[in-house]
């Protein structure tokens, strides 16, 4: 403790100042106590512009302690700039130890995915949100929407999505798709794909949602009732995909698209790339995997 | 002792890694109510403010949550001084104005609805209280279920207040509003986060 006080001599633990990191962690409180509630917080400017998870990062800093071991996901990915960067940050002004194994994290900051590996018990999933108020592309206004969630108004909600229904015949609704907590609060899960809203209900794990732009934090506690919105005649429903990840064979996992040449060439593989990794190391490969094939079908540049 | 050495002894020794890890378990124990999170000895109090109940003042209150004391810590000047310096909280005039309550007397405190409540709109404005307890497992158990309880939790401590499973019934139904409790017994502390529904008191 005392060679990591006096190592760090430019920045206090964890970037945040003092006073910043109890006035983040008075809200994080707040906000597991009124599970869904947006608490307020007086968000602080970050060494990274907003977008790229200032919330997230205020209270990833605010909670995490020297023995922390930090994982950090980009659209599933443990390998994009985004991650890469924030993992980078956390080394750097905390001194923790990173992974990106989904096991070995204590605390993981996700930018719009859940592992697909069930967490457990101990574990805090920190997402990054751009836009906290599920209404607010319904109602601009911050006064109108704080009241509707005051007197439990959430009639537009589902007038939204009665008119995907109208239109498309479907709830078009894919990410973002907007979750009742606890049979109180209306709460967008951040834009997660709709596939990772089961993953929500009943985790084990604690759920902490930061939005710095929008200076708002919110909360699931673990064994909390998440239910997405929905139509006894229109049910809620995921994605599902017509082939398994390219690279590991995993079936029912949310899969990204890859374009592989232009010639229409294409693949789908896991998003999380922790679990593809993982599967593809006990020996499970799909049809495009190099194990799979030495010269892969698709993927021969034109010559 | 003099007041003013007693008010500037007994601190975090390491300020930035104890309230942090005081902050951990305070955060653990209200994402999983009734789960008692343990806690070595990180400050020393004047009495009667306890060693949890002083670590948790210390990593969770500033100059901007004006906290309330109970009238045995009110009568306490070293209490208040060392709160003062340690965290630069003002003292609330009355339960109402509390960010925080510290309750060194949890059997005679006043009503929990007389606390601040938050508004419907922002439910989040309301008294944290910190109730000093002797343990938590020799009174009446009390059956916890809830958000953060995957069946049901148990807790005991004893000198809890008065008709308080009647009240927190009452305290449970203004929901969205309502006050938290951080129960802080010697070595450990648990939660009781608004949302927590006491289901039956065994005997």
């Amino acid at each position: 403790m005392n060679a990591q006080s006096t190592d760090i001599a430019t920045y206090n633990f964890a970037y945040l100042d003092e006073q910043t990191k109890r006035m983040i962690r008075r809200a994080i409180l707040k906000g597991i106590a009124i599970p869904g509630y947006q608490v307020p917080f007086a968000s602080r400017e970050m060494p990274m512009p907003y977008g790229w998870g200032t919330g997230g990062v205020q209270v990833t800093a605010s909670i995490i302690g020297p023995d922390d071991v930090l994982k950090v996901i980009d659209q599933g990915a443990d390998d994009t700039t985004n991650a890469v960067s924030i993992r980078a940050f956390f080394k750097k002004v905390a001194k923790v130890d990173v992974t990106t194994e989904t096991a070995k994290a204590t605390i993981m900051q996700t930018r719009h995915r859940i592992p697909e590996q069930p967490l457990t018990a101990g574990q805090v999933l920190v997402f990054q949100v751009p836009i906290p108020e599920p209404l607010r592309f319904l109602e601009p206004r911050e006064t109108e929407t704080r009241k509707m969630h005051a007197l439990e108004e959430y009639g537009l909600m589902h007038v939204k999505l009665y008119e995907d229904i109208a239109k498309h015949g479907r709830i078009a609704t894919t990410y973002a798709y907007p979750v009742k907590v606890e049979g109180r609060y209306v709460m967008d899960p951040s834009p997660t794909p709709k596939f990772d809203n089961p993953k929500m209900h009943r985790s084990p794990a604690l759920q902490l949602f930061g939005a710095g732009r929008e200076k708002r934090i919110y909360a699931v506690p673990p064994f909390t009732d998440v239910v997405s919105l929905d139509f006894e005649d229109h049910p809620f429903e995921v994605q599902t995909f017509d082939q398994p990840c390219a690279l590991c064979g995993a079936e029912n996992v949310y899969l990204d698209e890859v374009i592989l040449d232009d010639h229409g060439g294409h693949m789908f593989v896991c998003s999380d790339t922790d679990h593809c990794e993982k599967r593809r190391a006990d020996g499970h490969h799909g049809h495009l995997a190099p194990e799979a094939h030495l010269v892969p079908e698709k993927t021969e540049p034109a010559e | 002792m003099d007041i003013a050495t007693q008010s500037i002894d007994g601190g975090f020794a390491e300020p930035v890694f104890n309230a942090q890890a005081v902050f951990r378990a305070i955060m653990d124990a209200m994402a999983r109510p009734g789960s008692m999170q343990a806690l070595p000895q990180l400050t020393r109090p004047p009495a009667p403010l306890s060693a949890t109940a002083g670590a948790v003042a210390l990593s969770l209150c500033d100059n901007d949550t004006p906290v309330w004391l109970d009238p045995p810590l009110q009568a306490e000047a070293s209490v208040k001084a060392w709160l003062g310096f340690h965290t630069g909280a003002p003292l609330a005039n009355t339960p109402a104005d509390a960010h925080f309550a510290l309750i060194a007397n949890p059997k005679e405190m006043a009503a929990l609805d007389g606390f601040a409540q938050g508004t419907q709109e922002y439910p989040d404005r309301s008294t944290t209280l910190i109730l000093l307890v002797d343990d938590l497992a020799s009174g009446p158990s009390l059956l916890l279920e809830g958000p953060g309880i995957e069946k049901t939790s148990m807790i005991a401590p004893p000198g809890m207040p008065r008709h308080f499973v009647e009240q927190w019934k009452q305290n449970n139904q203004r929901f969205p509003r309502g006050v938290d409790i951080i129960l802080a017994a010697p070595g450990s502390l648990a939660c009781l986060p608004r949302t927590t529904r006491i289901k039956s008191i065994e005997a």
